[in-house]
């Protein structure tokens, strides 16, 4: 990255009423970058140089337009919404637009893929460094036609002038380098005029990833880099005691065992090798720190740290109370945990995809020795198979780091799917305890549900991130701001009071797609229809009597409507709604499931969101079809087990996601645009698929499901 | 150790290992064919499925000296210089997410619709249903097949 130029040329933007300044940055090319400007006292461009960015956008003398991004492409569409919004603001072809995932640098101001918030938070800083790279070539156009900035037009890629002149933005990108103010407006376009933005558009990677030429981290030549696998203990997070190696080095293709805290790993000349040399090493394990804990021990731990029930408000004639239980989860991204990493005397170089690439460098600096030089450490971010929270961890770029520093060669170093099951990080498991107060003549006075729920360990750059959505400094982000700032209770319930209490119990965890959502909402919304049937009221009716907000009554209506709650159905086919408002957007589910077989079989779902701005139209479909199937599977079929301190499942075949047969036949999606702010999108699908799955299964069998997964493995 | 002769994506390769290595292993380690990926090692996510003698097959289960004299074709092999009707398909019914398991699915839909131009839905759950989406696809994987399917047979609703 080339170095900022002095201030003087920084415009300041205001979109949503935030301000952003975009600046040229020194480069052969038209190179535009933006920062967010947190100094909204000063009314000039910045007094000091700019030294750190959201992204930036340059222009290429081909006319090629490079967006750079300090997050990663983990499968939920990004760079293909990022691309949309530069080439409608810079009115040029969407495929002449690349958009490149950066290193891990501390000039990005927050480079953490998570929280939905990549596109809340970027489309404002993108439209803003497009429509300044616009201004600065038109009115570099204006210069070499000697004519007035605002009578040129643009449109795919070119400055156009009235008498039919025209320029390619190739040609314009040296000269409009040097613009130093534009001569047009800088601003974004009226959201009114978007022509491409808004309408469903397909990935701009979608032919690489059919024809096999998507390069996740073990795609990549590295030169040289062995292939790596490590043994791992049986329990989690249990420890090497001793080792013998002596077998694994005498077989074919072996380079080099090597202990790490983790395990033992193994390079050689293929991945076959080093998989059948692990298998002959000799370790002696020491168990880990749960291996005294199986699953019944750590329900009893949930349980105790409930406590007791608060007192009831005022008048309260009678109270409903539900629990729930939650398991653990794997995150199970198809691409296991990889890392490609080549180390030498003085430097590291990283090729992974994480979703934090920023701690993935602290990291591996301090596994090092390099703590206070973490630039010796470059981290190269790539396309990953999947993340859900898992990639916020960057355990195989530590371990790949210390086995190529050991062997003094380059090392690619994979997890199997055993590994990345039993040696993970989970989404913990929960209990939940509801209470709903009610008065005299059915109404709700009140409203108390405490989660008990192990600590979540966010990654490092979770906490820049909430504080930068949240517009003001959190005084250091725990779990509990977390819990306080993301779970609401959208309903007039008269008192709502819900609480998070935190249990150590020595199991790893990262946060799982939707994070406390997926247990706190699903709770809630599954307990709002268990109130409704011991009010004898509808589901759908009780809510919309006590919703609070505007967009949750019309994404509810909308499911509704397009779903038709209430239809007659056959014998044994039941219906199930669920709302839920996070992420700056709202979404209404609701679920048909047949519960006449063996298993339940969920036939169709019908899903209304409001996102503010939809992008995508069709990215956001993928997302929230995507986020719905994960529900089903965790709702229906998959959950872990921990036995002595060790995680039963162990492949896809008894995590027991969705397959193609599980599948409902329709997930369809209809959008409600409430205004042009731009919601969040990956993570919302998931509270309210599940919950409307459970109401359905309710409705349907009679019975509340309060424990999940319900169907137990091998049932 | 022994050579294997065998005919991967149209052209004779020659590899040596022992007769039980995993061909997964053989095509990305020895011959550098990546498109084709490992997602658990045991025959269970579908994440290499790729062909032989055109039938679906699981590299990551097939040692190797079982190929010696077959045709193996990969993801990489399948549209030639342009696109195989179901990779258009995947475009066209944008499909992919994170894109891992995807030319294992396309494999598999490809092996299916060889045999049957106009697979039922439970036709496509029998032969999709050993491949693991983790991003939750399904729903447009089924359609691509389905327009896959509509255009080999030449119906214009396919266009």
């Amino acid at each position: 990255m080339a170095d900022p130029l002095k201030p003087d040329t920084a415009v300041p933007v205001v979109i949503d009423r935030r301000r952003f300044l975009t600046w040229v940055v020194a480069s052969p090319a038209l190179m535009v970058a933006v920062r967010l400007d947190s100094s909204f006292a000063q009314t000039g461009p910045a007094e000091t140089e700019p030294a750190s960015f959201n992204l930036y956008i340059s222009i290429q003398a081909d006319g090629r337009v490079v967006a750079t991004l300090p997050r990663t492409e983990i499968g939920q569409g990004i760079t293909t919404a990022v691309a949309m919004l530069v080439a409608e603001e810079l009115d040029t072809l969407l495929d002449s637009v690349e958009v490149r995932t950066a290193d891990a640098d501390p000039r990005w101001l927050i480079q953490l893929t998570g929280l939905s918030s990549t596109m809340r938070y970027l489309a404002g800083p993108v439209r803003a460094a497009a429509a300044s790279a616009r201004a600065r070539l038109v009115t570099a156009a204006a210069h070499r036609w000697q004519l007035l900035a605002s009578r040129l037009t643009t449109s795919r890629g070119e400055v156009l002038a009235p008498d039919g002149r025209r320029a390619s933005y190739g040609e314009l990108a040296r000269d409009a380098a040097s613009v130093l103010l534009p001569e047009v407006s800088p601003l974004p376009k009226d959201v009114a005029s978007y022509t491409l933005v808004g309408q469903p558009t397909g990935r701009i990677d979608a032919r690489d990833i059919v024809t096999g030429k998507a390069r996740y981290a073990l795609d990549l030549s590295i030169p040289g880099a062995l292939p790596t696998v490590v043994a791992r203990p049986p329990t989690l997070r249990g420890s090497v005691v001793s080792h013998d190696a002596s077998a694994a080095l005498a077989m074919p293709g072996v380079v080099g065992v090597v202990s790490l805290l983790t395990g033992v790993a193994v390079s050689a000349q293929s991945f076959a090798q080093a998989l059948a040399a692990r298998d002959a090493l000799r370790i002696t394990w020491a168990p880990g720190p749960a291996s005294h804990l199986s699953d019944a021990d750590i329900e009893a731990r949930l349980r105790d740290g409930m406590g007791s029930r608060p007192l009831p408000p005022l008048f309260t004639a009678r109270t409903l109370e539900a629990r729930f239980d939650f398991p653990y989860l794997a995150h199970a991204p198809m691409e296991t945990q990889s890392c490609v990493a080549r180390v030498t005397s003085d430097h590291a170089e990283l090729w992974l995809g994480a979703q934090d690439p920023k701690f993935a460098q602290r990291e591996v600096a301090e596994a090092l020795g390099w703590a206070l030089t973490p630039q010796r450490v470059t981290v190269h971010t790539t396309r990953a198979g999947g993340g859900f929270g898992r990639r916020f961890f960057n355990e195989p770029a530590v371990e790949a780091a210390l086995v190529s520093r050991a062997l003094g060669r380059p090392v690619k170093l994979m997890w199997t799917r055993n590994d990345d099951m039993r040696q993970g990080r989970y989404r913990p498991a929960s209990h939940h305890r509801l209470l709903a107060y009610l008065g005299s003549g059915g109404s709700i006075l009140g409203w108390h549900h405490r989660s008990v729920i192990p600590t979540v360990e966010f990654p490092h750059g979770f906490g820049d991130l909430l504080t930068s959505l949240v517009g003001t400094v959190l005084p250091g982000v725990t779990s509990q701001t977390f819990f306080a700032l993301s779970q609401k209770v959208p309903y007039r319930f008269g008192l709502v009071t819900q609480q998070l209490r935190e249990v150590p119990i020595p199991i790893p965890t990262a946060s799982f797609r939707s994070v406390y959502s997926s247990q706190v909402t699903v709770a809630n919304e599954l307990f709002v229809d268990q109130v409704a049937r011991e009010l004898g009221r509808d589901a759908v009716e009780l809510r919309r009597a006590h919703l609070s907000s505007k967009r949750l009554e019309a994404v509810l209506d909308t499911v509704v409507r397009e779903g038709q709650w209430g239809r007659a159905l056959p014998s044994g086919v039941a219906q199930g709604v669920a709302v839920h408002e996070e992420w700056d957007s709202a979404i209404a589910h609701l679920v048909e499931v047949d519960v006449s077989g063996a298993e339940p079989k969920v036939l169709r779902v019908v899903i209304a969101a409001d996102v503010g701005l939809p992008i995508n139209p069709r990215g956001i479909e993928a997302q929230l079809q995507g986020a719905t199937i994960d529900a089903l599977s965790t709702t229906l079929s998959a959950g872990l087990h921990i036995d002595a301190g060790a995680v039963r499942e162990g492949s896809f075949a008894d995590y027991r996601w969705l397959r193609m047969k599980h599948t409902p036949a329709t997930i369809d999606v209809h959008l409600v645009r409430s205004d042009d702010r731009v919601g969040g999108v990956g993570e919302l699908g998931y509270p309210t698929a599940a919950a409307a799955l459970g109401n359905a299964l309710a409705r349907g069998t009679g019975t509340l499901p309060t424990r999940f997964p319900i169907l137990e493995a091998g049932a | 150790m022994p050579v294997h002769h065998f005919t991967l994506n149209g052209d004779t390769v020659s590899v040596e290992a022992p007769e039980d290595t995993p061909l997964l292993w053989v095509l990305r380690d020895a011959l550098g064919v990546t498109g084709l990926k490992y997602g658990c090692g045991v025959g269970v996510c579908g994440a290499c499925t790729s062909h032989l003698e055109g039938n679906a097959f699981r590299p990551c289960i097939q040692p190797v000296g079982g190929v010696a004299g077959r045709q193996v074709t990969t993801i990489e092999g399948l549209g030639g210089e342009g696109l195989h009707p179901v990779q258009q398909a995947w475009i066209d019914e944008d499909v992919a997410q994170c894109g891992f398991c995807q030319p294992g699915q396309i494999m598999a839909a490809v092996a299916l619709l060889r045999h049957n131009l106009d697979p039922s839905d439970a036709d496509i759950d029998a032969a999709m249903s050993d491949n693991v989406c983790r991003c939750g696809t399904y729903v447009r994987i089924r359609a691509a097949i389905k327009l896959a399917a509509r255009r080999l047979r030449g119906e214009a609703s396919g266009t």
